[in-house]
């Protein structure tokens, strides 16, 4: 069945299974490893991305779901580190192995998006879902803070 | 003693260097080769490389999976080098037993390449002057490097590396003693902070870990596994999974021979064109199972034998003085028991494998921490030369110990050698936890008899764990091995006069692995339990008390014992109580001890514990709601491990510990009924989350020149003793058993 999206700014079809959940069309289908496989049932948010800007988990959201919706990836947020939860991350060093970050910073990149001043408690409200095993949550925190301050400063930090 | 030498930038390095390229080696020599280094073949395991270019590529062996190694390992050779960092290129190491051991685990890629990394950095930049001095016929003694440059003192002249690498590739290698190292004042990137090298790749999503490699053609396949070790399948009717779209085929997988070692775990394959069709595939299969000689194991039943046994004499590991008589003179002694029960890895990236066989040659792309175990289990199974299997090595999404047994990639191999076409073999996260190589559960039984001051006169430690070697001989190994013992248990480091360490028989009923840490986790946790159980009981301030056991500053002597120290000469990294002390002294300072008094559902606990040759204290407060919830305002760990070449990375690593910990401490159990593992997925195998582990964290690095040590591992036992002894300040409720979070704490 062909399902139509928005995939990162660009128009896409795909031609697969309507219930194949959106991370294995993305990492089969599309090449988009990016966004990562950690559990299959919404546990850990490895494969977190956003649907109309609201993060996700893509391995439980059936792909036909997101017909004519606007999915953003790791990929599409901003390709040359541009964007404050990018450049915030960078400067925080937050990653350890690294394979958790993308939904992080897809999860933290929602939040941002309509919590302009998180605090600690709307941080941990909006990140439990993200697990990382390495442990790096005290630089999360402290990189989504400075997101923050990074994009009140229009983008200058 | 290491060796560095010219090499041709051919041979097994393939095209990663191109032609007129300083190419360099260096090789460390084991200790026990040190004697005959002459006749020693020459293998490098480090190799450096200087373009005409400029660019500097330095090449890998080791895996990086979080702890830095691909940053901090080329930090040494860019430093003696003079290298400019933005110039330095890592290229990833395929699997070698010409490189040496490539087994990144045990907390050792700093300090056993420190030096030869600093010397192969130090050879290069001798040659770079020659070449200079010989192009500008000047003596090498009138030249010196800046940044990537040859500079002629009295001209100024310079000459940047890439310009010189072509000539300088020609010169004969430097003896060691004309290619001094820096003065450590001199570092240039030693001892500083340096990004991560592959910061940017992971957050733009481009980094590529063994979940995201891809070859042209492959197809992908889900393993149903037997569900007890060591199980068969009896009958398999696929029918319905061969109605799953997307699924091409069913193989079965041959069970192992015993023992099970990185061997494939059998069962049926289900072979899709992606990964969610082999899945689902999986899911509609109807597989009788033989369940084997593991049908019957019960991980509480299991635990009784363990208690039961460690409650009766075992194999003395260490004894000073006379235990019996003491205990016989002091009439009445104090005992306890603890527990741990198994653990699983559950690294974030799930298992996986890329694997292509075809022309007698397999060429694998995975996520391992040992690459020359792939090609090991790979030639094995296949029954190819070694030499034929191409491991390349991604990114790992996490390791933790899981990713140095290659059962996985196996799985991979063999089913491509039946398809006749590449393979992904991708696991779920059920069955990461459910098939691990687990680490081991164990039980302790610990006595002793103290004097009126509560000082203990004698002092008996027992544990009984089924050891490692059990998944390498399931029909011998039962007893622990040297190298596990010496893991907090042998080298307990208190100054008790009559102290005998002893260890009982358990034999395995599944795959016992090594796990961040190991052995050091349920060793450190009793014996730096019982310690402040005695300091409590003796109405003494925990942290003098732990001084007082500490005793007086001395190295340990364990020249009667099996000790093997990390695999380290004993010479250079001695049990030194003094640096313990130091550590215990100074968490005590940041931290404050005693400014705050526990009492009233705060607590404060401390603990102190070497391993991998590294010296922690940690004091954690915790907070125990009215519901008995636990909260961790706060973690002061001091850390002393020697030379630090990356501070950042390094308070990251005890950080990072500190929540592993929280895991473990918390939530962290695998347990099995009839045979089969009961927990399967993050939500009946919880880990910390963000809004469950210590609010504050504070990491300490002693400035030190002594030889540099571990770091991935050395955080995490600490951590974990003193968050129960936290518990009991705060509630009275003594933690015996792990995990806290199944008991009643208020």
């Amino acid at each position: 069945m062909a399902i139509t999206f928005t995939l990162n700014g660009g128009r896409q079809t795909v031609n697969v299974n309507p219930q194949t959940p959106l991370l294995w069309v993305l990492r089969d289908t599309l090449g988009l490893t990016g966004t990562k496989f950690g559990c299959g049932m919404a546990l850990c948010g490895a494969c977190t991305v956003q649907i109309n800007g609201n993060a996700v988990r893509s391995c439980v959201t059936q792909v036909s779901s997101v017909a004519g919706k606007t999915v953003t990836t790791i990929e599409g947020l901003s390709a040359d580190l541009s964007h404050p939860v990018q450049r915030a991350w960078m400067a925080e060093d937050v990653p350890q192995c690294g394979y958790c970050q993308s939904g992080q910073i897809m999860a933290a990149a929602s939040l941002l998006a309509k919590t302009a001043k998180p605090t600690d408690a709307d941080i941990s409200e909006a990140l439990r879902g993200n697990i990382c095993r390495c442990g790096t949550y005290a630089q999360i925190r402290r990189a989504v803070h400075r997101a923050a301050e990074i994009k009140a400063g229009g983008g200058k930090a | 003693m290491n060796r560095i030498e010219r090499v041709s930038r051919r041979g097994f390095l393939g095209s990663v260097f191109s032609a007129g390229a300083l190419v360099l080696a260096g090789r460390v020599l084991q200790l026990h080769a040190e004697t005959s280094s002459k006749s020693v073949t020459f293998q490098p395991n480090v190799y450096l490389g200087i373009e005409p270019t400029g660019k500097v590529i330095i090449v890998a062996h080791r895996s990086e999976m979080g702890t830095g190694n691909r940053t901090s390992l080329p930090m040494l050779v860019a430093d003696e080098l003079d290298a400019d960092w933005k110039m330095v290129t890592v290229e990833q190491a395929i699997g070698d037993p010409r490189y040496g051991s490539q087994n990144t685990d045990g907390s050792h890629s700093v300090r056993e390449f420190f030096d030869v990394l600093r010397e192969a950095g130090a050879s290069g930049r001798v040659m770079l002057i020659q070449a200079a001095a010989q192009r500008w016929k000047v003596a090498p003694t009138e030249c010196e490097t800046a940044l990537h440059t040859v500079v002629h003192r009295p001209s100024g002249r310079r000459l940047a590396y890439g310009e010189l690498a072509a000539a300088a590739s020609k010169l004969p290698v430097p003896k060691k003693e004309d290619a001094p190292l820096k003065a450590r004042s001199a570092w240039r990137y030693v001892g500083k902070d340096m990004h991560l090298y592959d910061l940017a790749d992971i957050c733009t999503g481009k980094a590529i870990y063994g979940m995201d490699a891809h070859i042209d053609g492959m197809v992908y396949a889900s393993v149903e596994h037997p569900p007890v070790l060591g199980g068969k399948v009896k009958s398999c009717d696929d029918k319905e999974a061969l109605k799953v779209a997307g699924v091409h085929q069913t193989i079965p997988i041959d069970p192992f021979k015993p023992p099970p070692a990185f061997q494939p775990l059998g069962g049926v394959a289900v072979i899709a064109d992606n990964t969610w069709s082999a899945f689902q595939g999986r899911k509609k299969l109807n597989i009788v199972w033989d369940s084997g000689p593991n049908a019957e194991y019960d991980s509480t039943q299991y635990k009784d034998e363990l208690r039961s046994t460690a409650r009766k004499s075992g194999h003395v590991i260490r004894n000073e003085g006379n235990v019996d008589e003491a205990f016989a003179k002091a009439g009445q002694a104090i005992e306890a028991e603890y527990y741990v029960p198994l653990l699983a890895h559950a690294p974030m990236e799930p298992e996986v494998a890329v694997a292509d066989v075809r022309d007698g040659k397999v060429t694998i792309w995975t996520c391992t921490q040992n690459p020359q175990a792939v090609q090991a289990i790979v030639s094995a199974q296949l029954s190819i030369p070694k030499e034929n299997v191409i491991c390349h090595v991604t990114l790992l999404g996490g390791g933790f110990g899981r990713k140095s047994k290659p059962d996985y990639v196996a799985e991979a191999a063999v089913l491509s050698k039946k398809l006749g076409r590449p393979v992904k073999v991708v696991w779920s996260r059920e069955d990461d936890i459910k098939f691990g190589y687990f680490n081991a559960v164990a039980a302790m039984y610990m006595k002793a008899a103290v004097s009126e001051k509560g000082r203990p006169e004698a002092w008996l430690q027992r544990s009984v764990f089924p050891p490692i070697p059990s998944t390498f001989d399931d029909v011998n190994a039962v007893y622990g091995d040297a190298g596990h013992l010496g893991q907090g248990w042998t080298d307990v480091p208190f100054d008790i006069s009559n102290l005998r360490v002893e260890n009982g028989p358990a034999r395995s009923h599944v795959r016992i692995g090594w796990l961040r840490s190991v052995a050091n986790i349920y060793h450190g946790f009793a014996v730096q339990s019982f310690a402040d159980e005695l300091a409590h009981r003796a109405g003494r301030d925990p942290l003098e008390y732990l001084l007082e056991l500490i005793g007086r500053d001395r190295v340990l002597d364990l020249k009667n014992t099996s000790y093997t120290n990390y695999g380290a000469s004993y010479d250079v990294y001695p049990v030194d109580t003094a640096r313990l002390r130091r550590v215990t002294q100074m968490v005590a300072e940041k931290a404050q001890w005693g400014k705050r008094k526990s009492g009233h559902r705060t607590g404060f606990g401390i603990a102190a514990h070497r391993s991998f040759l590294t010296y922690v204290a940690t004091i954690v407060e915790v907070e125990v709601t009215d519901q008995g919830q636990v909260h961790i305002p706060r973690v002061d760990t001091v850390v002393d491990a020697g030379t630090i070449v990356n501070p950042d990375l390094t308070r990251a690593q005890f950080e990072g510990a500190v929540v592993f910990g929280t895991s473990v401490a918390r939530t962290g159990e695998i347990t099995a009924t009839k045979g089969a593992i009961n927990q399967s997925n993050f939500n009946n195998y919880p880990v910390a989350r963000i809004n469950e582990v210590p609010r504050q964290t504070n990491v300490y690095l002693v400035d030190s020149t002594a030889p540099p040590a571990g770091v991935g591992e050395p955080g995490v036992p600490p951590f974990i003793a003193a968050f129960c002894n936290a518990i009991f300040a705060a509630t009275g409720t003594r933690i015996r058993d792990l995990p806290v979070g199944k008991q009643k704490l208020v």
